[in-house]
């Protein structure tokens, strides 16, 4: 059907600038995605290098590589980059190349404006980057920016702001995009309750990302204002509060944590479906669980703060809606195993991925469930138990589901299969290494190392030995990883247009590597 | 709870063999601190409770993955069954049971919580104040003030090369020049506030720890039991700088008598001295840090 009238034209269609002027004028939502994809993952070891840093100054007690204000800047970098730079990126990435092939659109609704937020978030980067050369160096106040600490970064303050106003309108511009290509250029027959869960989880992320970002680019903007206008938003002297930037900042960065893990939950929908050969077990429960962890993301955020010292009522409140959100999340955990129950399993690299991501994720959400009782919060708080959390949320959660839709896409992308036994022991490295990193954490955490910190006292020493060797090995298995895409995008076995074993969903439908421009007429969704 | 603790024992062997680290017997590098208050033992206990019922959790769902995985696979031969789509009544009972799991645990944490939260009562107030970085203490009731800094021996060994070896320090890292002094058996109330960013105060013993926030004061409450006078060690909680990881927190639990005497020979010595003036080294302190001067007077003028 459909892809028979491709090949016939596809000449015709695929004409485009060859060298850098193609990616520099493209408006084409694959070129984009694949630049949103390639900057995330040149963001991801950049990032990762600073952690090298930063788990090799804690290797030993001492102090033995850096200067604590040195580490102080990489422990904000490393945020700003992983979180900014490589998690969301990526994730825009693949919404830019699945979320039409999926709702069987020719292209996003709005391509110009797609180029344009990707370089905004490009030279925004470039911005952050460049702080590490001014005096007074990087931002060094934790990438939550806290006044008023955050007031006494040297040069790099009003750079970081504006490079936060950059990556916010940048996020915006791509929400709406995702938004109103969902919303207006769906095939005719696919119903909302009919689109793949990815595109699903991406429409209520892009929601988020709308409500949000305004509300972090307001409370830099204060900062900024104090600063250099003589404002006292967070300025006590004046009359104003520095628990009011956490207030907001967490606003922001509360329903943030879901921007980056719904995609990731939506990815992992799809990639356990294909590999039980079974469709999704409970498709619209898993929806409306993903709409009730966006809404409780918004009446939760003050449970980062526990220990500012808030009334009573106020700890009760964010305790208890906390709690809440360990329903719905339990709900998508049942719903997964429950898709691979009676089905008929097979462990390629996406699935073996995915099947981390189910594990490791849980327990993540068992120590965020710890986490939000408020009187062990106020032990919790600050230590390396909430670095041990959220790394497990973000690393085997987001990062895994990233690199198993990459796996999973990738033959779709590049037209050929990779190296399945090379992306095996990539899988198996980077899984016992990134235990052998965090897990020991959440002992130091108990054990009363408090994070943040570049030396420590010697009783701490073993376990951040354990943890800086599982950080060297976990960030050398990312190397295989670079090597395996840039191998397949030159080489490989020729993949066919399903590459799996029966996929459901449209990107299947269409030859790998995926026609330059997907659907000239729109499929018919039965 | 004997058998729990064999498990995480070894566990812990486990990972300390693979990577060729000795096994070590010691239960508090692993695990929150059981304290020696009331406080911080309730707080321990509801970390218990919690972690137990995660490790429940954890056991039935972690169980059910590992059945599938071994299972339904396409290499024993498994067929997926597609029929199976959904199933309203397990769903209703995934989302139910939670909801009861939760209020068990949401009941003693609240409990908890009140408790925490009442300050009321209290037979003695001391004011800590933080500072970029190091702390104040001022005896309200008494007029004793000193500051509270890491001691020279960490200070010296932690500097960038400076090859000395940390483990040849005792108490490396945890160690200050004057420790805060309190009685044990009595209702101690802690202020707390900051002169130039946010610090937090925080003793894994005590249970607790609090944001000292500038222009701000922030209260919580210790009673050391009794029988359990000692020394604990702390560090502040809330970046704070540079030399965040460098102001630590001692505090001295005495029994009553020793208190007081303690108290009186301290008032005794600021009268014999009474220079020691904290508005100096406080504008020492501003100076280092601009903006932070105006944080300065309204945290004296609280």
């Amino acid at each position: 059907m459909a892809h028979h009238e491709h090949t016939a034209d596809a000449a015709h269609h695929d004409e485009k600038p060859h060298g850098i002027t193609r990616w520099l004028t493209t408006t084409n939502h694959k070129d984009i995605g694949t630049m949103y994809l390639l900057f995330s993952l040149a963001m991801f070891l950049i990032g990762g290098l600073f952690a090298m840093v930063i788990r090799a100054e804690l290797f030993q007690p001492g102090l033995q590589f850096v200067d604590p204000g040195f580490f102080n800047q990489m422990t904000t970098m490393h945020a700003l980059l992983m979180v900014f730079g490589a998690v969301m990126p990526a994730t825009v990435g693949l919404a830019n190349w699945m979320i039409p092939m999926q709702i069987g659109a020719p292209d996003m609704a709005l391509p110009r404006m797609n180029l344009f937020s990707f370089w905004l978030l490009f030279f925004a980067f470039m911005l952050l980057l460049s702080t590490l050369f001014l005096p007074g160096g990087a931002p060094a106040s934790g990438w939550t920016l806290y006044p008023p600490l955050v007031l006494q970064t040297g040069n790099a303050f009003p750079v970081a702001v504006f490079a936060i106003h950059l990556m916010g309108a940048s996020s915006i511009m791509g929400a709406i995009n995702v938004i109103v290509t969902i919303m207006n250029m769906r095939a005719p027959g696919m119903t909302l309750l009919k689109m793949p869960l990815f595109s699903w989880s991406w429409l209520i992320t892009a929601y988020l990302l709308i409500l949000v970002m305004p509300v972090l680019a307001g409370g830099v903007t204060m900062l900024l204002t104090d600063h250099f206008f003589a404002t006292s938003f967070f300025n006590p002297a004046g009359g104003g509060d520095p628990v009011l930037f956490q207030h907001v900042f967490w606003f922001f960065g509360h329903p943030e944590v879901y921007i980056m893990i719904l995609p990731a939950f939506g990815i992992v929908s799809e990639i356990l479906q294909t590999f039980s050969r079974k469709p999704i077990f409970g498709y619209e429960a898993m929806v409306y669980a993903i709409a009730s962890i966006a809404f409780l993301s918004f009446i939760v955020w003050a449970h980062h703060m526990f220990t500012v010292g808030m009334p009573l009522a106020g700890q009760m409140f964010f305790t208890l809606s906390t709690m809440l959100i360990a329903i719905p999340t339990g709900v998508k955990v049942f719903n997964w195993t429950a898709t691979m129950w009676r089905g008929s399993l097979t462990f390629e690299p996406p699935m073996l991925f995915a099947i981390a991501f189910l594990f490791l994720f849980t327990i993540g959400g068992f120590s965020g469930l710890m986490l939000a009782i408020a009187p062990a919060d106020f032990q919790y708080q600050d230590t390396y138990f909430v670095v041990a959390h959220f790394h497990y949320v973000l690393v085997p959660g987001a990062v895994f589901a990233i690199m198993a839709a990459v796996y999973y896409w990738l033959p779709k992308w590049t037209g050929h299969m990779y190296d399945m036994k090379l992306a095996k022991f990539h899988f198996w490295m980077s899984t016992i290494f990134v235990n052998v990193l965090f897990f020991p954490q959440h002992f130091l955490g108990l054990a009363g190392m408090p994070r943040r910190i570049p030396d420590y006292a010697t009783q701490f020493a073993d376990w951040n030995m354990v943890s800086s060797i599982g950080g060297f090995g976990f960030g050398l298995s990312q190397l295989l990883f670079v090597y395996i895409i840039f191998k397949t995008v030159h080489s490989g076995e020729k993949a066919t247009a399903a590459v799996w074993d029966q996929p459901t969903g449209l990107e299947w439908t269409v030859p790998s590597p995926a026609p330059y421009h997907t659907f000239d007429t729109a499929p018919e969704v039965k | 709870m004997a058998n729990s603790k064999r498990l995480l024992a070894a566990l812990t062997g486990v990972i300390a063999a693979t990577v060729g680290l000795p096994a070590r017997a010691d239960w508090s590098l692993v695990n929150m601190p059981v304290g020696v208050t009331e406080l911080s033992q309730d707080i321990h206990g509801l970390h218990m409770l919690i972690l137990w019922v995660c490790v429940a959790i954890a056991v039935f769902t972690f169980g059910a993955m590992i059945y599938a995985l071994v299972k339904f696979r396409k290499s024993k031969g498994a067929i997926a069954d597609t029929s199976l789509l959904h199933s309203t009544k397990l769903e209703i009972a995934w989302t139910i049971v939670p909801v009861f799991i939760l209020i068990g645990m949401a009941i003693p944490s609240v409990e908890t919580l009140i408790k925490i939260e009442d300050t009321t009562g209290s037979e003695m107030t001391i004011k800590a104040t933080g500072y970029q970085w190091f702390w104040q203490y001022d005896y309200l009731d008494s007029g004793v003030s000193f500051y509270s800094r890491l001691a020279e021996s960490s200070n010296e060994t932690r500097q960038l090369g400076s090859g000395k070896d940390p483990r040849s320090v005792e108490h490396y890292l945890l160690d200050v020049d004057h420790p805060l002094v309190i009685p044990t058996g009595t209702k101690v109330r802690l202020l707390l506030t900051a002169n130039d960013v946010i610090h937090s105060w925080w003793v894994p013993d005590f249970g607790m720890k609090r944001d000292a926030i500038p222009g701000f004061v922030n209260e919580m409450w210790i009673k050391v039991d009794e029988d359990k006078p000692g020394t604990y060690r702390g560090q502040c909680a809330e970046l704070c700088g540079r030399d965040h990881g460098f102001m630590p927190i001692v505090v001295i639990a005495k029994p009553k008598a020793e208190f007081e005497a303690w108290l009186a020979e301290q008032q005794a010595a600021a009268q014999a001295a009474p220079t020691e003036a904290p508005t100096e080294a406080a504008a020492a302190t501003a100076a280092t840090n601009t903006g932070a001067a105006e944080a300065v007077t309204l945290a004296k003028a609280e």
